[in-house]
C-alpha cells in the first residue's frame, strides 16, 4: 500500500454560462475584441435570469460573423442560409407555437440580404426575438460595405468612404410594426442582458440592436484604433434615451449613437390575429395547430 | 400508419390537378404550408388555405419565394410535415433553401406546377423544361427525388408518395406537375383515410446525452430529432461531422456529401418508378413523362397502327433515373424517342443510358402547348427505319 498521497486535484470552476454553451466548440472563431462574444454573454445570462426552459428555446442564425452564434450556443440550434434566418424561424414558431425562437445575426445579413423578410416579419408581428448585431460593416467577408455603413465611412468596397445612405436600424422596425424596439452597445453589458430578459419575456416582433466593434475591419479602415478605442468611444458617446422618436436615432460617422428602449406595446401577434379571426369566422369548426405542432407522429 | 382522417376528403370529385395535389398533401398529414402566389400553382395553396384551418393546419403566404421554402425547412424541423408550391420563377429562387434542406437532410416537398421559360416566359402555359433544375439546380452536390403526375388523380395519388418518400429519405421530394395537368379537371377518387397509408415523422428515441444528429449507425440516414424536444442540436447549412458541427477538410466533406448522393444512388433501383406498355416486342420505345405521357400514348398507337412495333415507357418517378432499365431496353431496340415540352433534357439521361447501343431521339416542343401526337408519331416511324 502506498503512503504516498495523490496529488490533489485543482477545481476549475465552470464559467456561469457554460451549460449554455456548446463547450466543445470553444475556441469561437470571433477576432479578439470583437464584440459578439459579449452580446453572446449577455443573451445567455438572459436565459439564465429568466430562468426559461432551454429545451423549449430554438436559435436560428444567417451567414456571417454574427451568424456563428447558433452554432455556440447549446440549445436547438439552426445555422441558415444568407439572409434566411427570420424566415426560417417563422417555419419553427408557426411549426411548433410553443418555442420560444430567437434570431441572432448580423446587420449585413439581416438587413441587407435579408431586409425584405425582416419588415414582413415584423409588419405580421411574427413571435420572434430578433437580435442584430450591427458592427456597420461584412466581417465574415472582409470589410465590405453593408446597409448600415455611416455616410463617409470607409470599407473595402467603398476605399474612398461610403456615399450610400444607410438604414436607422430601430426607425426600419419600428416603421414596420416592432412592437419592442431597443438598441444598446456592447459596453452596456448590464441594460443589454436587461433588455434580452424583458424582451425574452414579451411577445411579437421584437428588436434589438446592438452595436459592436469590429476592430479588425471596420476600426482598421477607418484607422479607429483597437476594440478597446471602439469602446472607449461608445462610452464617451453613447447617450441613453428611452421612449426616443426612432426617427431621430439615426447613426452617422463618429457621431453619437442613441440607446434605450424607443418601443414597448404588446399588440396581437400573427397566430393570435389568426387565432382569433378564424374563432370569430369558423366558430366551433376552426381547430388550432397544436402548441406541440402539427405533426402526426408515432 | 393511416392518416388523420381531419385531412381526407373521401369521395368521387370533378377536381383540376392543382386541387387535387392539393388534397394529396393534406390526405397526406401535410399541416404546414408556406408559400408565394404564382401562376400556375396557385390554386394548390388556395385550396388548401380554405381547409387547413379546419384541421389544425397553417398556411401562411410568404414575402416571396425565398422566404416560402425557408419557412418549410424550418417548420419541418418542428416534425410538422411542410410544404411549399410554385412554378418556374419561384422554383429558380427556392434553389439555394433546397440545397439547405438538402444538407440538413429535412424531408419537405417542393411542388413546381412547370410552365415555359425561361424567366418570366409562358405565365399561363405549359412547360416541361425545368427538369434538369430539378437535379441539381442548387449549387453542390446532391441527390434528389423528383416525380412527374400525368393527371389530376395521379396529383392526388402520388403527393402521399412524395411525403412518403421525403419522410424515408429526409430530403426535398421535388413534384414536378406542368400546367397542362395543373389545370386539367378530371375525376379524381379520394379514399376513405383508413386506406391512405402515410410514413409518419419517426422520432430518435436515443436520449438526449447520446444523440448525435447526423450519425448513422450503419444505416444511409441519421435519426431524426425535433426542435424543442430537450436534444439541443445543431444543423448548419455548412459541410458537417455527424455531431452536426462545422468542418472545414476533405475528409469531412467526403464523409457528408457522399452520403447525401449515395443515399439516393444506393436506392435508385428501389425509388425508380415507371410504366411501360408494349415494349415487349417494341423497336422503337417512347419515353415521357407528365402531360406528355398522354399525348404520346396516341402517338405510338398511330405508329402502331401504320406497321412499326411502338412501345411506352412513362416516368413516374424522373429522378432518380431509371438506368438500368433504359440499359435492358437499349440492348434490344432500334431506338428511343423522347418527347418533352422543352428542347432536349431527358433525352440526353436517355442518351447516356442508352450508351449508342440504341439511339436517343428528341422530340422537342418549346412550350405553350402540347406536341401533336402526329408529329410524335412521324418520329417514331424515321426511327424505326
Amino acid at each position: 500500500m502506498s503512503m504516498v498521497a495523490e496529488k490533489p486535484q485543482l477545481l476549475e470552476p465552470e464559467h456561469p454560462i457554460a451549460p449554455y454553451l456548446r463547450m466543445d466548440r470553444i475556441p469561437h472563431i470571433w477576432c479578439p475584441t470583437c464584440g459578439i462574444g459579449t452580446v453572446v454573454k449577455c443573451y445567455a445570462t438572459a436565459l439564465a435570469d429568466t430562468g426559461i426552459d432551454c429545451d423549449k428555446v430554438s436559435i436560428v442564425s444567417g451567414i456571417g460573423c454574427t451568424g456563428r452564434v447558433a452554432g455556440y450556443m447549446k440549445l436547438d440550434a439552426f445555422h441558415t442560409t444568407h439572409g434566411r434566418a427570420i424566415p426560417f424561424a417563422t417555419g419553427i414558431k408557426l411549426g411548433r407555437p410553443e418555442l420560444l425562437v430567437t434570431v441572432f445575426s448580423g446587420d449585413g445579413d439581416l438587413s441587407g440580404i435579408g431586409g425584405n423578410h425582416f419588415i414582413h416579419a415584423a409588419r405580421r408581428n411574427i413571435d420572434l426575438l430578433v437580435i442584430l448585431v450591427n458592427n456597420f460593416i461584412y466581417g465574415m467577408t472582409g470589410g465590405q460595405n453593408a446597409p448600415t455603413t455611416p455616410l463617409t465611412a470607409k470599407s473595402s468596397t467603398m476605399p474612398y468612404g461610403n456615399f450610400e445612405r444607410p438604414f436607422n436600424l430601430p426607425h426600419l422596425a419600428a416603421s414596420s410594426g416592432a412592437g419592442y424596439v431597443a438598441r444598446w452597445t456592447c459596453l452596456h453589458i448590464r441594460r443589454l442582458k436587461n433588455a434580452f430578459a424583458e424582451a425574452i419575456q414579451r411577445k411579437g416582433f421584437r428588436f434589438i440592436e446592438v452595436i459592436a466593434p469590429c476592430s479588425t475591419l471596420y476600426a482598421r479602415h477607418n484607422k479607429l484604433g483597437t476594440g478597446l478605442n471602439l469602446m472607449q468611444f461608445y462610452h464617451d458617446n453613447a447617450e441613453i434615451r428611452h421612449g426616443e422618436d426612432t426617427r431621430n436615432v439615426a447613426i452617422g460617422f463618429q457621431e453619437k449613437i442613441i440607446c434605450g428602449k424607443f418601443r414597448d406595446e404588446e399588440t396581437p401577434t400573427f397566430r393570435e390575429m389568426m387565432d382569433s379571426h378564424y374563432r370569430t369566422i369558423l366558430g366551433d369548426k376552426y381547430l388550432p395547430m397544436p402548441p406541440e405542432g402539427g405533426m402526426i407522429h408515432e | 400508419m393511416k392518416t388523420d382522417s381531419k385531412g381526407v376528403l373521401e369521395g368521387v370529385h370533378f377536381l383540376d390537378g392543382d386541387f387535387a395535389c392539393g388534397e394529396g398533401a393534406m390526405a397526406a398529414g401535410c399541416r404546414f404550408v408556406a408559400g408565394y402566389p404564382i401562376t400556375p400553382s396557385t390554386e394548390v395553396v388556395e385550396r388548401i388555405s380554405r381547409r387547413f384551418p379546419m384541421m389544425g393546419g397553417t398556411f401562411i403566404q410568404m414575402e416571396d419565394e425565398l422566404a416560402s421554402m425557408a419557412a418549410v425547412v424550418g417548420a419541418s424541423w418542428t416534425g410538422t410535415k411542410s410544404m411549399t408550391v410554385t412554378s418556374g420563377p419561384g422554383f429558380s429562387l427556392m434553389m439555394e433553401n433546397i440545397g439547405l434542406a438538402a444538407m440538413m437532410e429535412t424531408p419537405c416537398v417542393v411542388v413546381n406546377v412547370q410552365r415555359g421559360g425561361p424567366p418570366t416566359g409562358l405565365p399561363t402555359m405549359v412547360g416541361q423544361a425545368d427538369m434538369m433544375q430539378a437535379r441539381w439546380g442548387s449549387h453542390g452536390d446532391y441527390e434528389l427525388i423528383a416525380m412527374c403526375p400525368q393527371s389530376p388523380q395521379e396529383s392526388f395519388d402520388l403527393m402521399i408518395d412524395a411525403f412518403n418518400l421525403s419522410e424515408e429519405y429526409r430530403l426535398p421530394v421535388l413534384f414536378m406537375m406542368d400546367e397542362c395537368v395543373g389545370h386539367m379537371t378530371e375525376k379524381v377518387v379520394i379514399p376513405p383515410a383508413e386506406e391512405i397509408e402515410i410514413r409518419p415523422r419517426v422520432l430518435t428515441k436515443t436520449p438526449p446525452g447520446e444523440f448525435l444528429p447526423y450519425r448513422v449507425n450503419g444505416t444511409s440516414i441519421p435519426e431524426f430529432a425535433r426542435a424543442g424536444d430537450g436534444y439541443r442540436f445543431h444543423s448548419t447549412g455548412l459541410t458537417h461531422d455527424e455531431r452536426g458541427y462545422p468542418v472545414m477538410s476533405e475528409e469531412v466533406q467526403e464523409q457528408c456529401v457522399r452520403r447525401l448522393v449515395d443515399k439516393i444512388r444506393n436506392n435508385a433501383e428501389r425509388i425508380v418508378r415507371f410504366e411501360e406498355d408494349g415494349v415487349d416486342d417494341a423497336e422503337v420505345v417512347v419515353v415521357a413523362y407528365g402531360i406528355t405521357a398522354r399525348v404520346a400514348r396516341e402517338a405510338v398507337d398511330l405508329a402502331r397502327a401504320k406497321g412499326v412495333k411502338a412501345g411506352m415507357m412513362r416516368l413516374v418517378i424522373v429522378w432518380p433515373f431509371p438506368e438500368k432499365r433504359i440499359q435492358a431496353l437499349a440492348k434490344k431496340i432500334k431506338a428511343f424517342v423522347v418527347p418533352e415540352v422543352n428542347y432536349g433534357q431527358i433525352v440526353f439521361e436517355v442518351e447516356r443510358c442508352a450508351y449508342a447501343q440504341a439511339k436517343a431521339i428528341p422530340c422537342p416542343h418549346g412550350g405553350g402547348g402540347v406536341h401533336d401526337p402526329e408529329k410524335i408519331c412521324k418520329t417514331i416511324l424515321e426511327a424505326a427505319k
